[in-house]
């Protein structure tokens, strides 16, 4: 019972991250992209999580969601926002 | 002729690369395979390393070349970052930024430490709990980050970052050195291991991850500083 629960979790975590990854690629807002980017890192940080293995979670989050974000956000504030 | 050149390269690569790897048992069960590496960093990485964490004692002792590379490999896309930025000689325009609001003022002020403490107990504590030098790092740079856009007007003194980058590469290869110095490897693990599960064991495995963590943290914060400073 227990097992399918967490299966479920799982398979539930890897289709928001295929949402998030296909909002990325056709969103023309570059900002929200960057989000939908971050998103699919802080997921994929859960389900490394899940899978038991804590130390690339921490890194997934703290890299991936967190400080890959503020730079990207940061390049779009000195370039365009919206893509042509 | 420039196709077929680069044809017969491209073949010779893929071969070359095709029996390099044809002895790997691919999408084999890793654990029980022939090749019994993963076994063995579980049944005996604790005992050789004195890291309570497995994940740990196999970045920093059994694969401790790579991680040298990873953290070159963050100098040098800081190099390269620095280089497309650099700036010296024109001026930028002197941009005064726009005060924060006191609430924003106030809440990084009181956060900085606090993310600092917290990213430093994260590298202190890599070989215990789970985290480790690079997770401890970014999390330093981002307190950086936070007053990089809160107090827009704090100066950061971006020698100091370098000085201790700089230094925090040196200790990681001197200790390195040392190792081959004293043990006969690089990296070897030539202080005592302690008793496992405290603070002060696993030989150098602490004192590589705190120069990692200072490295990638002071790295990362001179990354966004230069794409918010010296970028227009």
């Amino acid at each position: 019972m227990e097992d399918t629960l967490k299966q479920i979790t799982e398979a539930v975590i890897v289709v928001l991250m295929l949402g998030g990854a296909v909002c990325a690629c056709i969103f023309k807002d570059l900002l929200n992209a960057v989000i939908a980017t971050a998103f699919v890192s802080l997921m994929a940080a859960i389900l490394f999580y899940f899978l038991q293995a804590p130390d690339v979670a921490m890194a997934e989050a703290s890299i991936g969601a967190a400080l890959t974000t503020a730079i990207f956000v940061i390049a779009i504030r000195k370039t365009k926002r919206f893509e042509e | 002729m420039r196709i077929l050149i680069s044809a017969i390269l491209l073949t010779i690569l893929v071969l070359g690369l095709a029996f390099a790897l044809v002895e790997i048992p691919f999408g084999a069960n890793q654990i029980n395979s022939s090749l019994k590496p993963g076994r063995h960093y579980l049944e005996n990485g604790v005992d050789e390393t004195g890291a309570a964490n497995v994940v740990t004692s196999v970045v920093v002792t059994y694969r401790g070349f790579d991680t040298l590379g990873e953290v070159t490999i963050l100098f040098i896309a800081a190099i390269g970052l620095g280089a497309v930025l650099y700036t010296r000689g024109k001026r930028l325009p002197e941009v005064k930024p726009q005060p924060a609001s006191l609430i924003l003022q106030t809440g990084c002020r009181f956060l900085f430490p606090l993310i600092l403490v917290f990213g430093t107990y994260i590298f202190i504590h890599g070989h215990l709990s789970p985290g480790g030098g690079f997770q401890g790092g970014v999390i330093v740079a981002s307190a950086f980050l936070l007053v990089y856009l809160g107090c827009a007007e704090k100066k950061i003194a971006r020698t100091g970052l370098a000085a201790t980058e700089s230094f925090a590469g040196l200790v990681f290869v001197i200790v390195g050195l040392a190792g081959l110095a004293i043990g006969g490897s690089f990296l070897m693990n030539f202080l005592p291991q302690g008793t496992v599960n405290t603070l002060f064991s696993a030989g150098v495995i602490p004192v590589i991850y705190a120069a990692i963590g200072f490295k990638v943290g002071s790295e990362l914060a001179g990354i966004v500083g230069d794409l918010l400073e010296k970028s227009q």
